[in-house]
């Protein structure tokens, strides 16, 4: 009971779809997709899950606004309270108002950095990381689906991807 | 795959393949750069040596070497820091305020205009750094703990929000515009017949190949930058004009000016984006990319941003009247009829009378009359912002105060000197990255590409009857 893993090429969008369509149908396990520009619809398809990437900049949104507050409280009215224009400083709520801009740019600067990290660690994708396509035409015009299944039923699902639209198969 | 009115204009004219997008877009990378690039960009490069010669100059003697004095503190440098950020948000509300909305017109020149946004925000950074006087001390800006004390800096005063929202806006846009660019990296990546390129590219490209996984998290990643580019965008600009409004100076201390400076930059972001682009899609042949309906949609949002700026400029003038405060008054009144009331007229010509000839169709979708009035337009912000600054400054409260300002030739030099740097990286730029978000825009050749659009609608038609 080898593993047999099939490339097949697609032309288009729609055969593409309709094929992941019905081969998830029969139960088949679609590994990966590999599009030159991204088709909506098409992760569900394949049974990708949701991703969870906006809950991340969510948190680190929360925790750029924290940080923020803590800095100023600590700088402005702990550390070294100042008068400044009249602006009272006795605490923090009282001078909170004139503390909004900084903490919002502080929300916003964490959370787009920190999604971004999170995505380009969550991809694997770093300046001198390998493409990962395996068809260099992936990302000018071809669709690649990549299925990894038992040996024996190689020959099903092969006609079904041909029957499906696929224009080339191969084996890897 | 979404369906698309017919009533709609296509967004890609002609029979387009995938690969042809591909030819298309990569073409000006690939192939030799035209004479007119070379000639541009020698230009350029001479404008931003002799910024950079003025820019040392000023270092080594201090800003003294400026026209500015002790009246007009503020001239040339902040209104070059303002109408180069007020440049660059056009950038930022094409990619992510129009993304919310789902406008696919954006996607042929999303790309170009956030380019615009980070080089343009480059220059107006160096005057924030030039005007505090000794630049090599800048980092005193940001709350680092000192021998003084520790004496913090000020979180009460508008300069320093001002700290933050430049440098927030200036990362996260950078961060988004190469977020977007990764996957065509790819692209010219896995088509370049040179090692070096394939390299270079491939380095740059960080390895991305296209799964469906990271498609929809580069989409997701996409949304939220979009989302958090908003609100960032605004409070930008907004932050630019408490600079002013929270001083006392008469005519600077009113509560309009956030939202007259976030569509005074808009206006003047969107003139900037047509200068640029259709000079590119001239040079680069890409019109059947950047379309006439892309530049009537641009010129449709110069009519509106114009005309809130006109009706700001109506406001400020009848509120300082209403309110009754005779300082008030005179400012408005030194601004129109005052020493620099040309200024003032060149402001209110440019920016509130020559936008509305954009009402007839005929000019809105005429290349050479909008690149003229694209033109029009950044000068006219530029006086818009000169006019803020510097007749106000030469006449406050005290007459004893009073004088007069002009701009010395380092003044001049250092400000032809960002215009020189802006075009060398905006010319690179387009040698060597891809001008379009191909990856985007072949996402909607189906829905809205003139041969799909033809095809479908012929359809219909055949369905109808």
């Amino acid at each position: 009971m080898s593993k047999a893993v099939i490339h097949a090429i697609f032309d288009d969008e729609e055969p593409l779809m309709a094929s992941a369509k019905s081969l998830r149908s029969q139960g088949i396990h679609i590994k990966d997709v590999f599009t030159p520009f991204p088709v909506h619809g098409l992760d569900t398809a394949i049974g990708v899950p949701r991703t969870r990437i906006a809950i991340t900049a969510f948190i680190y949104g929360l925790t750029g606004a924290s940080l923020a507050t803590l800095m100023m409280w600590y700088m402005m009215i702990s550390d070294w309270p100042t008068d400044v224009g009249g602006k009272p400083s006795f605490a923090y709520y009282m001078n909170m108002p004139a503390f909004i801009p900084i903490t919002f740019e502080a929300t916003v600067l964490c959370a787009a950095h920190g999604m971004v990290i999170t995505y380009y660690l969550r991809c694997w994708m770093l300046p001198g990381v390998k493409a990962k396509n395996p068809d260099p035409r992936t990302t000018d015009d071809k669709f690649l689906m990549v299925i990894e299944t038992k040996e024996e039923n190689k020959s099903n699902i092969e006609s079904m991807l041909k029957n499906g639209g696929a224009t080339e198969i191969h084996h890897k | 795959m979404q369906h698309e009115s017919e009533i709609r204009e296509p967004l890609i004219l002609g029979k387009k393949s995938y690969h042809e997008i591909t030819e298309d877009i990569v073409r000006p990378i690939e192939g030799k750069a035209s004479k007119y690039w070379y000639m541009l960009l020698t230009i350029s490069i001479i404008c931003f040596l002799w910024g950079i010669g003025c820019l040392a100059y000023t270092i080594g003697m201090g800003i003294g070497v400026w026209g500015s004095n002790n009246g007009v503190d503020w001239a040339f440098d902040i209104t070059n820091f303002v109408w180069w950020i007020g440049i660059g948000h056009a950038g930022t509300l094409i990619s992510a305020v129009l993304l919310l909305f789902r406008q696919k017109w954006r996607m042929a020149i999303n790309r170009a205009a956030e380019a615009m946004t980070i080089f343009a925000v480059m220059c107006a950074a160096i005057f924030v750094l030039l005007h505090t006087g000794r630049p090599w001390l800048d980092y005193w800006l940001f709350p680092l703990p000192n021998q003084f004390g520790s004496l913090w800096v000020n979180f009460n005063s508008p300069l320093m929000w001002d700290v933050f929202a430049v440098s927030t806006y200036f990362s996260v846009s950078l961060v988004f515009w190469y977020t977007g660019l990764v996957p065509d990296f790819a692209m010219i990546r896995d088509r370049a017949a040179k090692p070096l390129a394939r390299k270079i590219y491939g380095i740059m490209s960080f390895g991305w190949g296209g799964s469906a996984r990271h498609w929809s998290r580069f989409e997701e990643v996409s949304l939220v930058l979009a989302g958090l580019s908003t609100p960032l965008v605004f409070s930008v600009h907004s932050i630019v004009s408490t600079d002013f409004a929270t001083a006392v100076v008469p005519g600077w201390h009113t509560t309009i000016f956030p939202p007259y400076f976030v569509a005074g930059a808009v206006f003047s972001g969107f003139a900037m984006v047509l200068t640029l682009l259709i000079i590119v899609r001239k040079i680069y042949s890409l019109e059947n990319y950047i379309t006439i309906k892309h530049i009537e949609y641009m010129n449709i949002v110069i009519i509106v941003t114009g005309s809130i700026v006109g009706v700001a400029y109506l406001t400020e003038l009848f509120i300082s009247w209403y309110s009754g405060v005779e300082y008030e008054q005179y400012a408005f009144l030194n601004r129109a009829t005052g020493p620099y009331w040309w200024a003032y007229a060149a402001m209110m010509t440019c920016n509130v009378i020559s936008p509305q000839l954009f009402w007839f169709k005929k000019l809105r979708t005429n290349l050479t009359f909008t690149f003229i009035m694209s033109i029009i337009v950044n000068i006219g912000m530029w006086f818009e912002r000169f006019v803020i600054i510097v007749p106000t400054l030469c006449r406050t409260y005290l007459p004893s105060t009073w004088n007069m300002y002009s701009p010395s030739f380092i003044d001049w030099g250092i400000y032809t000197g960002t215009i020189g740097m802006f075009f060398t990286f905006f010319l690179l730029f387009t040698r060597y990255f891809p001008v379009i978000a191909q990856a985007e825009l072949k996402s909607i050749m189906k829905s809205s590409g003139q041969e799909y659009k033809e095809k479908n609608a012929a359809h219909g038609h055949a369905a109808h009857h």
